[in-house]
């Protein structure tokens, strides 16, 4: 047990190193990070004033430049987890659907008779015709509308089911389809809030997915989760309606076609609109804040080519009637339509303030998100807390590193110091895998550091006691400290298998705070074995061979 | 000179205290049974869903202050505690931080977004200089599902090292290891109920830490005693256990000792982030050294263990022992 081949020593010492090597970036942490930044600028494009280059050169790039990730709790920030309402969508797409519908039924008006959509439940299309003899050429005629969906399993099904009750057409969403538009919807709203925050110049935001529905937006520096929230939590669909007319009944029956909208400032105004818009916010390419002619916070908004023609035919041909610019189902304004406004570009007035006007430029400039968005947590970690987080986590883990250290060489004397090398070295080594991995430092990670260094001695002091006994049955020192390691291993391996076990554990089922205790602790436990082991080993036996002591004392 | 923490050696009967340390803890089990149904879990806003709002203002201010005038703004029940820092009464600083809890109002999935802004304005009016240091949300959605997941850890934590144990020792070993467990999880939770710390996610964590703390202790003295049963054939089992308890208990005082040093800094410098996590722990780290000695080895002797397992098993327990350098 205590002999080590040449290259065997080579790699404990390798992998050392390695550990010394690429925690090394950690213990300058502003200065590395300042590089990184302006490493990164440099990629991107911008020139490099002389200040960046000063960062730069104060941490060269031959040296490793991984850091650890700070949580938003030690950095401070906002973290979101949000809902996408994904059936939002279906409606929607049955809505559009319905004149392609229309129109190949009525190509076959002789054998189908009259068409009508009768009004139903959103999930639905029902359509009633005139003569249910036709009925199977109308399930014909619309089914070769229906396209193949394209998944990975659901092979053969379409994206949509043709079905009748009698003389009632049904056309419907297929099962398959709703899981990829569940899928289209998640990634466009990905994209969009990306876009958001990406606009709101926050840095180094992260923007994940998790589970069927759900989307996990953390993002470090910012004040408060509330204003992200303002930002992201906003549907921001434009749209620009007909007016059928203007009613203070909430309750008023709109007819087919129609909805009901409240307006935005004005309790008790209420308009029903031409369900079908006009134009609405995807045809637009800009839009800026800007004032109106009275200097009141207004956004400025500019249509593509196809948008910006429809606008020009629909205020050509509406001269002196009302329309409606309508956001998230509200109406925001409802100016008369004045004179033909070709040009495809327009202004937005309503009751702004400044901020709220830049808000609605940059939601109207990302996109409004498919599906409207509940939010299901909220975090906000102020940043003086999370700089007192990483003074506190700082002090205690240097104070329980000492204390331990000097237990431990009063306990075992030089065995001790040996242990406290690979205690170092294990430190080293737990900061380098997390900043290799990109692994994310929270402070009950932190937590799991500090007691990771109170369990690592452990298996030192197994071996070491196992040692102590050896000797006192009388064993010679080299016998002894074979038999030690030997003896003790059974019982290290066992101990922190179980202690694993329940690292894993907290890893697979966490969340948040408790995922990052997980990982140092997993971290710690792996490289605590590795230096008990080998590296202490590797100290004993060269110690022992190069001093050959008759006696020893553990 | 060495530092020694436990005699060279020991011959302690650790079984001749049986009676007082079984009805300890058994006392001390029913205990937690009864709290928990009179007194409760003080559940944090992850298990209850609701908002938490850490704020630090310049000057004092009194809790009924912060209550009367979020009262006039919030619906629902509102709880104001003082944080006390141990860190801070050690330097004689100020500290006047307020923890404001709102009560999740129905079972709304969302957060109450616009509340919080609301909360936030009339604090900020009244108080000259205050600062939000954190602002926790969680939607009655996501408290559920937050329930779930640690209850499940822990079940699934416990069964995976019951399997374990069994796998590498035989099944009376790991129904020992369990109780001893069960024994430690059951009365951390029940000094939760009796100090009414707040009880969180992170709280499940120091838990499922506890679960393998305890378990690497009672691990160390199970390899003793397979090892030592092995050796002394004709050994009564009761002076085996003994012996093995002795002879680890060095070891165990060490080790307990190191990580009670390295907890005892976090709880004192750590910060009032994690001070209810670091006391689960500390609790624990003493819980379990308790339950590995009494508890653990006590089940064990109870149940009685097959003493020709060699015979048919040579190689269990030292399968890693071969390992060579």
């Amino acid at each position: 047990m205590l002999q080590f081949s040449i290259w065997k020593k080579g790699l404990i010492w390798f992998l050392c190193l390695l550990g010394i090597f690429f925690s090394m970036p950690n213990m300058f942490y502003t200065k590395v990070e300042k590089a990184n930044d302006a490493r990164s600028l440099m990629e991107a494009g911008v020139v490099a004033t002389p200040e960046m280059e000063a960062e730069m050169a104060a941490w060269p790039d031959y040296l490793p430049n991984m850091l650890v990730n700070l949580g938003l709790d030690l950095r401070g920030g906002a973290h979101l987890l949000v809902e996408v309402a994904v059936e939002d969508v279906y409606a929607d797409r049955l809505d559009s659907m319905w004149p392609e519908v229309r129109d190949v039924l009525r190509e076959v008006k002789d054998e189908v008779g009259s068409v009508r959509r009768q009004d139903s439940d959103p999930n639905e299309l029902r359509v009633k015709i005139g003569e249910p003899e036709g009925m199977q050429k109308a399930l014909q005629v619309v089914g070769d509308l229906t396209r193949p969906v394209v998944t990975l399993t659901g092979a053969g099904s379409r994206d949509f089911e043709v079905s009748n009750e009698g003389a009632v057409l049904i056309f419907k969403l297929s099962e398959a389809e709703m899981i990829a538009m569940d899928d289209r919807t998640m990634q466009q709203s990905l994209e969009i809030i990306r876009r958001r925050v990406d606009e709101a110049g926050t840095r180094e935001p992260t923007i994940q997915r998790q589970g069927a529905d759900r989307v996990l937006v953390q993002v470090p520096g910012i004040g408060s989760a509330e204003e992200l929230l303002d930002l992201i939590g906003q549907t921001a669909k434009l749209s620009f309606l007909s007016v059928v007319q203007t009613t203070s009944d909430p309750d008023i029956r709109a007819g087919t076609g129609n909805v009901v909208y409240p307006d935005a400032e004005q309790e008790g105004l209420y308009y029903v609109l031409d369900r079908i818009a006009v134009v609405t916010g995807d045809q637009l390419v800009d839009a800026q804040p800007t004032f109106d002619q009275n200097g009141r916070p207004a956004v400025n908004f500019r249509f593509n080519p196809a948008g910006g023609r429809k606008f020009g035919v629909y205020t050509a041909e509406n001269i002196g009637s009302p329309f409606a610019i309508s956001l998230d189902e509200k109406v925001i304004s409802a100016p008369t339509i004045q004179s033909h406004i070709p040009g495809g570009s327009g202004i937005i007035t309503g009751n702004f303030t400044v901020e709220e006007s830049t808000r609605l430029a940059i939601l109207l400039r990302a996109g409004a998100l498919p599906a409207e968005i509940s939010v299901l947590e909220q975090r906000t970690v102020g940043p003086e807390l999370g700089k007192d987080s990483i003074e506190a986590g700082k002090k205690a883990t240097v104070v329980a590193f000492v204390l331990i250290l000097v237990f431990m060489v009063l306990s075992y004397g030089l065995f001790g110091v040996f242990a406290n090398i690979a205690l170092i070295l294990n430190v080293a080594m737990i900061f380098a895998l997390l900043s290799v991995l990109g692994a994310t430092l929270t402070l009950p990670g932190v937590a799991g550091i500090v007691l990771t260094i109170g369990m690592a001695v452990d298996a030192n002091v197994l071996i070491f006691e196992r040692i102590r006994e050896e000797l006192k049955s009388g064993k010679g020192p080299a016998r002894a400290i074979e038999l030690g390691y030997q003896k003790a291993l059974s019982a290290i391996i066992d101990a922190n298998v179980t202690t694993i076990i329940a690292a894993l554990i907290l890893w697979l089922v966490g969340a948040g705070p408790v995922r990052g205790f997980a990982v140092t602790l997993g971290l710690g436990i792996v490289t605590s074995v590795f230096t008990a082991i080998w590296v202490t080993r590797l100290l004993v036996a060269t110690w022992l061979l190069t001093r050959k002591p008759k006696t020893i004392e553990v | 000179m060495r530092l020694k923490l436990v005699p060279k050696e020991t011959k302690v009967d650790f079984f001749s205290f049986s009676k007082i340390t079984i009805s300890l803890s058994s006392a001390l089990v029913i205990g937690t049974i009864i709290a928990f149904f009179t007194m409760g879990l003080n559940f944090g806003i992850d298990f209850r869903g609701g908002t938490m709002l850490m704020v630090e203002t310049p000057e004092a201010v009194e809790v009924g202050e912060y209550r009367d005038l979020l009262s006039d703004v919030v619906e629902g029940d509102v709880t104001v505690t003082e944080l006390s820092d141990p860190a801070a009464a050690l330097t004689g600083e100020a500290n006047n931080v307020i923890m404001v809890r709102i009560e999740q109002i129905g079972d709304d999935a969302a957060v109450q977004n616009d509340l919080i802004k609301e909360v936030k304005a009339t604090l900020s009016d009244a108080f000259e200089g205050i600062v939000f240091l954190q602002t926790d949300s969680v939607g009655a959605k996501v408290s559920g599902e937050l329930v779930q997941a640690g209850v499940l850890a822990i079940v699934l934590a416990v069964g995976a090292v019951l399997f374990y144990i069994w796998l590498r020792f035989e099944w009376q070993f790991s129904v020992g290891a369990v109780v001893a467990l069960v024994h430690d999880i059951f009365i951390t939770i029940g000094i939760f109920c009796v100090t009414q710390i707040e009880f969180n996610l992170t709280i499940i964590a120091a838990i499922l830490t506890i679960v393998g703390y305890s378990l690497n202790d009672t691990v160390v003295v199970f390899d003793r005693v397979r090892e030592n049963l092995r050796r002394y054939k004709s050994m009564e089992l009761k002076d085996v256990l003994n012996l093995s308890i002795n002879e680890t208990l060095s070891r165990t005082i060490m080790t307990s000792v190191t990580t009670l040093i390295a907890l005892l800094t976090l709880y004192f410098l750590g910060g009032d982030v994690i001070r209810g996590f670091t006391f689960a722990m500390i609790w624990g780290v003493v819980i379990g050294t308790y339950s590995s000695i009494f508890v653990a080895s006590f089940i064990l002797l109870r149940l009685g263990v097959k003493r020709d397992w060699d015979k048919t098993d040579n190689a269990a327990g030292t399968q890693f022992a071969d390992i060579d350098a």
